[in-house]
């Protein structure tokens, strides 16, 4: 199919089309990742401005290298020893980026919409990477290539997404994405992590976590904020790992072919117990490699598939 | 003497109960006789107001003039201009200004701006407690005596219960009431919209319902402990409504006022994280909306008060969490409701003339909204088949912080008249003349 958009800010927003076009294209990026030599001209003369107001390690690297794999300039912008700091508002900031005629700018913010304000206010393509707890498109792209790479199919599957739905940009963006490609997705965690009106998101609401992953194709760990026990979501991190976190012990009820996700950086010991973080169920490590991947696939199609 | 004659116009004083053809006589700002056929004395000022509906002069009993302090969002002069232009011809501003209206210089300030620069009646809030900090009371009694008409630290809630309930029970020989901005600060949270599935789809922090059932709740009983009069502010919820009426049924003095944008809009407006759909409270669900709408219809909720919030673009154009709450709502009030509940058969004519007029004077024993002989001649006149388009950056308010941007309909004010002069020049139907 032919990509029309300019933008993509939501995995809401997106057709179950779009989304298969995505992941086969993925697909064919993947095989760069193979070469001597990981560098394809599609991008040349292209530029990507990173507009990163979060923290990021793993994201900001993902799309850098993805773009300077596809020969594009990339730009990091963090907020830090930037115009950010001295009080400068965001649309101002993305102003001035887009006066030095970007083609992509790939932004994270920790206020939910911040991209789509930049995406109605900009010439250029704007790729969300994180805004608040409302998406994270790159992130749930990535969880679908992997999993229909593991599984070889998507439709019918049964994923249980466990911990702080609430806070969580990926949890949705997920949710939305599994949903379109045909999944049956549950979600668990303690009731004062799981948002309001959930069930109405179509999705499965549990508050028993050996329940909840008996029967699940894939289980994605969130990861906990530590911030959350402060705010009184929850009593202690001790009696969250305990109840909610995923042990050997409690993997024992699941199915034999289980995958393990978790969208990374995972608080060892409290969500995930280290046996089960690098064990044979384990598949976080191949959902990195894909994210390459699939940002590749996301800057080909926004900047690079019309007439470049 | 000086006249003026409004002829032929269908009148809706909903206080008198009248609802005919007639005329209004107006002699030296005051009303001086409403009937069939009445004579224009020699040199009296005749208008034509057959096919237009002639009203008491809407009063909006909840609006932020922002002076002092803020003039770059609003000032009295701007703020009235706005008032004017959307028909309403008297409004009650909020203390939240800076200094606070928690003594009576402030309150002094105000009515001599409102005198020399405001073309409506400016009636001032007095603050319940010294710098809305919810702690000390203010200095009600000076207050009251300076000119303050009412009570409130609309903006934020008074969360011990304790100082409120001294509010109301210090208040009572003023005979005014106390205006409850009813939200609990625990439940609402960091919430910057409603809790529902929208928040939840945006990823923004909601604030439950009960955050502002919860407070609707206590100050009712605190109202019932004291015998004050309570009066709610921009009700938005099902809850509260039911509550309101539960307790008015039992003889409590409570009160409640709506905005047009809780009756017309829900939280799907949220979706395009337009900032100019974010207020406190927060738009609601569909069945909040009806439930308020019904409310109005009965008259469990007395008045449609607009919360008329103006904030500059710099105050909103941020991130959507960041940016800060409330909307402009004087000039597209009566538009939008005579359109959307009058015109698509939801609400009467006379019923939400009534929440405009008699409905805001009777809570705050104001003078007007009543056609009455020896009544000030505040007037609004409507066009019912006025066609228009909210445009922006047309308003007369300082501010351009409108939900309703670029919504068209049918049915607007078209002359206001304070005093018996019009509130503002160019408003097109007076032609000079006389009878005799």
């Amino acid at each position: 199919m032919a990509w029309k958009r300019k933008d993509l800010l939501s995995m809401q927003d997106l057709e179950p089309a779009e989304i298969r076009a995505v992941l086969d294209t993925s697909e064919s990026m993947k095989e760069i990742a193979t070469r001597e030599i990981k560098k394809v001209p599609t991008l040349r003369g292209k530029t990507v401005v990173n507009l990163f107001y979060e923290s990021s390690t793993r994201t900001r690297t993902s799309f850098e290298i993805a773009g300077k794999w596809l020969s594009a300039d990339v730009i990091n912008f963090s907020a830090s020893g930037s115009s950010a700091e001295k009080g400068e508002s965001l649309l101002d900031t993305a102003k001035n980026i887009e006066a030095m005629s970007p083609d992509v700018v790939v932004v994270r913010h920790k206020a939910s919409g911040a991209p789509a304000m930049l995406a109605r206010n900009l010439r250029c393509a704007v790729v969300n990477a994180g805004d608040g707890a409302h998406e994270h498109p790159t992130q749930a792209l990535l969880d679908l290539l992997t999993i229909r790479e593991k599984k070889g199919h998507l439709e019918g599957l049964n994923v249980t997404i466990v911990g702080d739905v609430a806070h969580s940009r990926v949890a949705r963006s997920d949710i939305h994405g599994m949903k379109k490609m045909g999944i049956t997705v549950t979600v668990a965690g303690p009731p004062t992590l799981i948002p309001a009106a959930c069930q109405e998101l179509g999705v499965k609401v549990s508050h028993r976590l050996e329940e909840a992953i008996a029967h699940a194709d894939v289980i994605m760990m969130l990861r906990l904020q530590h911030e959350r026990m402060t705010a009184g979501f929850i009593p202690s991190l001790r009696e969250y790992s305990r109840v909610w976190g995923l042990s050997l012990d409690k993997l024992k009820h699941c199915r034999s072919d289980v995958l393990i996700m978790h969208p990374g950086p995972v608080n060892r010991g409290v969500e995930l117990s280290p046996e089960v973080a690098d064990g044979p169920y384990s598949v976080i490590l191949d959902q990195v490699t894909n994210g390459v991947a699939v940002r590749m696939a996301v800057l080909y199609l926004l900047a690079g598939s019309k007439g470049a | 003497m000086s006249h003026l004659l409004l002829r032929n116009g269908r009148v809706i004083d909903p206080w008198n109960g009248v609802d005919a053809v007639q005329d209004v006589l107006v002699a030296d700002g005051k009303i001086a006789k409403v009937g069939a056929g009445l004579k224009a004395p020699a040199g009296a000022t005749v208008i034509d107001a057959g096919g237009k509906v002639v009203c008491p002069g809407f009063i909006d009993i909840h609006v932020h003039l922002r002076e002092p302090g803020f003039e770059y969002k609003e000032t009295i002069a701007t703020g009235t201009r706005s008032a004017a232009a959307g028909g309403f011809t008297a409004v009650a501003c909020m203390a939240n200004t800076f200094p606070v209206n928690d003594n009576r210089a402030v309150t002094d300030y105000i009515l001599a701006k409102a005198r020399v620069e405001g073309c409506v009646r400016v009636y001032p809030i007095g603050a319940v407690t010294r710098a809305l900090k919810g702690e000390e009371l203010a200095e009600m009694g000076e207050l009251a005596e300076a000119g303050c008409v009412a009570f409130s630290d609309d903006g934020k809630c008074v969360m011990n219960a304790e100082v409120y309930r001294r509010a109301m029970e210090y208040a009572l020989p003023f005979g005014v009431p106390i205006i409850s901005h009813a939200e609990d600060c625990h439940l609402a949270h960091r919430g910057v919209m409603n809790e529902g599935l929208v928040s939840t789809e945006l990823g923004l922090a909601g604030q439950p319902a009960a955050a502002e059932d919860v407070m609707v709740a206590r100050d009712i009983l605190l109202a019932e402990l004291t015998g004050a009069h309570l009066h709610i502010a921009h009700i938005s919820t099902a809850g509260a409504v039911r509550m309101v009426r539960e307790a008015r049924a039992r003889g409590v003095r409570v009160t409640a006022e709506v905005t047009p944008h809780h009756l017309v809009m829900t939280d799907e407006a949220v979706r395009d994280y337009d900032a100019n759909t974010k207020m406190a409270p927060p738009l609601r669900g569909k069945r909040d909306v009806e439930a308020c709408l019904e409310a109005l219809a009965e008259g469990t909720i007395d008045c449609v008060a607009t919360d008329h919030a103006p904030h500059a673009l710099s105050d909103k154009e941020g991130e959507f969490a960041e940016a800060a709450n409330g909307v402009v709502g004087l000039e597209t009030a009566v538009p939008v409701l005579l359109d959307r509940l009058v015109r698509q058969g939801r609400l009467d004519l006379p019923t939400l003339v009534a929440r405009f007029t008699s409905g805001p004077a009777r809570l705050l024993n104001l003078p007007g909204g009543r056609l009455s002989a020896g009544a000030p001649a505040d007037i609004t006149v409507l066009d019912l088949e006025r066609a228009w388009t909210v445009e922006p950056r047309h308003l007369h308010s300082r501010s351009r912080n409108t939900p309703f941007g670029g919504w068209t309909g049918v049915g607007a004010p078209v002359l206001t008249l304070v005093g018996g002069k019009p509130a503002l020049p160019n408003q097109p139907l007076a032609v000079p003349g006389g009878d005799a």
